[in-house]
Formats: C-alpha cells, sequence, structure tokens
C-alpha cells in the first residue's frame, strides 16, 4: 500500500532521515522504533508532507505522493495522528473534528464520519462542546486519533500515541489500535513503548541516527537480545 | 461633587454620548476584526491596513459623486475593490515576507502604508472630498437625537461582525481560519492549503476595509491622511484585545470608542482621544499582552 523508497529528508542543511526503506502493505500494523532523536517523526512528517523530500520517492496505492501537492497527500488515504496531539486547543472537540473532514471530498460524509468517531469513542461524543485545550491527555489523544480518521483514511500514521499517558490510559491507547486494525485500517505507528507496541503490530523498522538499521517481524525482535537490552531493558 | 455627578452623569447629554460611543464601536470593531483575521490567520501586521480604508473611501466617493451610480451598488463595488487590493497586497509583497523577520514585515507594510498615501495624493490631491450624501439625524427621546448615518454605519457594522462570526464558526472555512491561527504546521495534516487560505483572508480583511469605508464615508471627508484618524486607533484597539484574538478585540472596540466618547464629553472632543491613549498605555503596563490575552 505505502511504499517509502530511499527516502532522504531533514531541516534545512541537517539530515535527519537518510536512504530510508518501508513497505506497509495493505492491513498491516507496522511499527517504527527507536530511540529519541533517531528521525522517527521526520519520517512520518516526510510521508505526510509536513517536511519536503530531499531524495527518494514515496508512493501510496501504486501513487506517487511525492510529486502532488502536500495538502493532496490525506485525499490519497494518508492520515497522521502527528506527535504531542496538536489538538486546536481553543476549539471544541467538535470543532477539531470538522477541521479533519475540511478537504473537499470529505465534507459530504462528515455526519458518516461524526457517527463513526463518536462510537469508537463515547466520550467524545459527551465532550464534544468541550473545548480541547481542556481536556486530559488521554482524551485529547482520542480527539486526535478521532480528527486524523474523519477523512476515512486508509492508512493511519500515529507518532507516539501512547506518550506522556498515564499506565492504564496507554492500555487503552494500544487496545484502541486493535480495534483501529479490526476495521480493517493499515497502520503505521511511531513508538517508545517497544515492548507493547510489538504485540499490536505485524512487524516492525528499528531506526537509529537516521537509519534503519533492522527489520522483521515482532516476534523476530522480541527474541533479539540486542533489542531487549535496548528497548526494552530485560 | 455629588452635584457635579448629577449635572454630568445624569444628564441626557451623557446618555447620547453613551450611545454615539456605540455607534462609533461598531465601526471599529468591524475594523478591528478585520485586522485581528489577518494577523491571526497569516501572522503578520497589515500596518497599511488604513489606507486601504482610504483607498475605499476614494472608491465610493468616485463611483458615488464623479460617476453617478446609486449608493448601495457604488458600495458594492467598494467593497469588491478593496478585496482584491487586500488579495494583490498579500500576493505581490506580504506572500514574500512570511515567515521573515517581524522588522522586515514591518517595514514591507509601513512601505506599503507611504505609498498608497503618495499614490492617492498624486492621483486625487489633498483636498478634502465628500460624499455629500447627508442622512440627517433623528430623534431617540425629546433630547436625544443620533446621526442617522452613525446609526446605519452601527448597524452594517453589527450585522458585518455577526455574518463573520457565523462563517467563522459553522463554515469548514471559517474553521480552518481559526484553526490555522492556533496551528500553522499541522494544517497540511488536514488537507488545508495555506497559501489559499492566507488569499482568502486576505480579501476578506479586504472587504471589510471597503465596508468600513463605505461607513466612514458617510460621517467624514476622504483625503489621502484619513488614515491617521482611525488607523492608530484600530491598532490600539487589537493590541488591547490581545492581537488575534476576535473576541477581545471586539469589546476592546467598544471600550476604547466608549472612552473617546466620555472624554470628548467632560472636555474637548481630542481629548477623549487623549484619555483613550492614555488608558492604552496603562493598559499596556499592566497587561502587555493585552486585556483578553489568553495563557498559550
Ligand atoms: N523542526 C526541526 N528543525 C531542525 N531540526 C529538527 C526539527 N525537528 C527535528 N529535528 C532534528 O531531527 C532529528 C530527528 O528528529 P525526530 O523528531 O525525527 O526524532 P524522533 O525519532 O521522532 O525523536 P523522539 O522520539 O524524541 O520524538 C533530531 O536530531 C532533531 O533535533
Ligand atoms: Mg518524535
Amino acid at each position: 500500500m505505502l511504499v517509502i523508497d530511499d527516502v532522504t529528508a531533514g531541516y534545512g542543511d541537517f539530515t535527519a532521515l537518510r536512504n530510508a526503506s518501508i513497505e506497509v502493505k495493505a492491513g498491516e500494523a507496522v511499527a517504527v522504533i527507536g530511540p529519541n532523536g533517531a528521525g522517527k517523526s521526520t519520517l512520518m512528517r516526510a510521508i505526510s508532507g509536513m517536511i519536503p523530500l530531499k531524495g527518494g520517492t514515496i508512493t501510496m496505492e501504486g501513487q506517487s505522493i511525492s510529486s502532488i501537492p502536500a495538502h493532496k497527500i490525506v485525499e490519497t488515504g494518508i492520515a497522521h495522528v502527528p506527535e504531542n496531539r496538536r489538538l486546536f486547543a481553543r476549539m471544541s472537540v467538535e470543532e477539531n473534528l470538522r477541521v479533519g473532514c475540511y478537504a473537499k471530498p470529505f465534507r459530504a460524509a462528515f455526519d458518516k464520519r461524526l457517527e463513526f468517531v463518536y462510537e469508537l469513542f463515547p466520550r467524545m461524543k459527551e465532550r464534544r462542546n468541550q473545548l480541547a485545550g481542556t481536556m486530559s491527555g488521554g482524551e485529547q489523544q482520542m480527539c486526535a486519533i478521532g480528527r486524523a480518521l474523519m477523512s476515512d483514511p486508509k492508512i493511519l500514521l500515529m507518532d507516539e500515541p501512547s506518550a506522556g499517558l498515564a499506565p492504564v490510559i496507554v492500555q487503552q491507547v494500544f487496545e484502541l489500535i486493535r480495534r483501529i486494525r479490526a476495521e480493517g485500517l493499515t497502520v503505521l505507528i511511531v513508538e517508545q513503548n517497544v515492548q507493547q507496541v510489538l504485540k499490536v503490530v505485524d512487524r516492525a523498522y528499528l531506526l537509529e541516527a537516521g537509519t534503519i538499521r533492522h527489520s522483521g517481524s515482532s516476534a523476530e525482535l522480541l527474541g533479539s537480545e540486542d533489542i531487549r537490552k535496548a528497548y526494552i531493558g530485560v | 461633587m455629588m452635584e457635579i455627578i448629577n449635572e454630568y452623569v445624569f444628564s441626557v447629554f451623557f446618555v447620547e454620548t453613551l450611545l454615539n460611543g456605540l455607534l462609533y464601536g461598531g465601526v471599529l470593531a468591524l475594523l478591528s476584526l478585520g485586522l485581528n483575521l489577518i494577523f491571526g490567520v497569516i501572522d503578520v501586521v497589515w500596518i497599511c491596513y488604513a489606507e486601504l480604508v482610504m483607498l475605499g473611501m476614494y472608491t465610493i466617493y468616485f463611483m458615488h459623486v464623479r460617476y453617478g451610480i446609486p449608493l448601495i451598488p457604488s458600495s458594492v463595488i467598494c467593497v469588491l475593490m478593496v478585496a482584491l487590493l487586500g488579495y494583490v497586497l498579500h500576493r505581490i509583497i506580504i506572500a514574500h515576507v512570511l515567515g521573515k523577520a517581524p522588522i522586515n514585515q514591518l517595514l514591507a507594510t509601513g512601505g506599503v502604508l507611504f505609498f498608497l498615501q503618495s499614490i492617492a495624493t498624486l492621483m486625487f490631491g489633498v483636498e478634502f472630498l465628500s460624499l455629500g450624501v447627508s442622512l440627517g439625524s433623528f430623534q431617540l427621546t425629546e433630547d436625544i437625537y443620533l446621526s442617522k448615518s452613525q446609526f446605519v454605519a452601527f448597524i452594517v457594522a453589527a450585522a458585518a461582525v455577526a455574518g463573520m462570526y457565523f462563517f467563522l464558526s459553522r463554515s469548514y472555512m471559517g474553521a480552518a481560519i481559526r484553526a490555522i491561527s492556533q496551528d500553522r504546521e499541522i494544517m497540511i495534516l488536514m488537507g488545508v492549503d495555506a497559501n489559499r487560505l492566507y488569499g482568502i483572508t486576505s480579501a476578506i480583511g479586504g472587504g471589510l476595509a471597503g465596508l468600513a469605508a463605505c461607513l466612514l464615508a458617510l460621517q467624514f471627508d476622504v483625503h489621502p491622511f484619513v488614515g491617521i484618524s482611525f488607523g492608530p486607533i484600530v491598532f490600539m484597539v487589537c493590541v488591547m484585545g490581545g492581537l488575534g484574538n476576535l473576541v477581545g478585540g471586539f469589546i476592546a472596540a467598544f471600550v476604547f470608542a466608549e472612552l473617546i466618547a466620555i472624554g470628548g464629553y467632560f472636555a474637548d472632543l481630542e481629548w477623549g482621544t487623549v484619555l483613550a491613549f492614555c488608558v492604552f498605555v496603562i493598559t499596556m503596563f499592566i497587561r502587555p499582552e493585552g486585556l483578553f490575552a489568553r495563557k498559550s
């Protein structure tokens, strides 16, 4: 579905991601793990067009997305839940969801998508008129995921959805990822919570200092001595 | 003391003053909405905003007085002209200073201010031109008279502000406009073409300036430097309300207008402006972020 081929990206002269190649097949859930500053978020930003590529190509279902305007990428079926949620704090939950449905092709389905999101997160329906910035961290994460789901994406990119949340809520987030997968969505997720994430994804890539160092099935990575030592700490 | 209060505050003239302040506040609210909208969305302060109003006043003057077009169609032309001007200003100047140091943006839009003043002087001369429309006044109670043109200006401005409120709160475009002022970077994830939004916002801001021009032309003569008489006030209103804060700007517009009116009531008209400036300066000492600043 999503093919990232030999992609290099960065900020100004600085290269944060070097010659990365990743593939996500339809229906799969794939994780990207790695230490702080490895370039995980950079990879996500490159896919969704927040930063331009310095090299390589990205294709979504055979269509090159490196050559279309960045704001059109969401229309190819890629939705991105950014790091730190990035809600519009001074707007209500429902207004946040509305902005997620901004692109013209999505608008007709607004009511249907809203219903879908409210079914997935009944809490959001209760809080529909609350200002997003006044909600708890867990609720904000739900809202951020809901906002991304408004565009009825084929693939959902999630950048550290469990960051900064209490252990109970983290459990809920991973439970949620299972449910999203069950809905038939393809998932590409960045996580620090390696042990947990490897339980919900099929495969994972290990990114270190801007380069892909390893890739393999969840079971393989969970079994690898090096990875256990470095990222799981047991 | 009580006598003074009785004589001044409980007089019908004071009530009339407050009403006049309220009416003036409407146009100020309209202008501060336009300026705040542009600042919130594009993150550039249009120092030359009042000069767009000035050109708008010339537009309606020429349409109505020179070409004999009736007032309402002239006003529509004026609004469209200034909206176009706002859009063009964005495309040829502002778009090139986006994300640059604020001082460069200030110099660019400040340069446009002087450019527009000079162009107006060259083209139209420095004489004061009047629309020559007098709507007269009407009697509210036995002793209170209100100018009809001020009243019309207030009603139209209030309707425009209400219309903008609905646009911003009910439409996709409006939601995106408020969203982009909160988080510019992620708008791409929402499928928003920021440049297009900037262009549209500039046209809306211009249109509001054009509408204000029509309303002001009913009350004031136009000359190349007419912007000075309300431009600085609009800036202070916006800063006092918290730059980019639409609701804050709305409230500040009426606070300012009442201060000017009340100061003018107790002393000369000019003292009203002095009073408002003093309150502004004191406010800035106490709350540099504006009266209605948000926690960031
Ligand atoms: N906007 C930016 N401008 C300049 N450099 C940046 C910017 N964003 C990230 N970087 C740099 O790029 C590198 C990779 O950053 P990135 O955010 O992709 O890391 P990450 O793997 O997501 O880390 P974390 O786990 O802490 O979120 C870092 O060295 C970072 O300092
Ligand atoms: Mg990151």
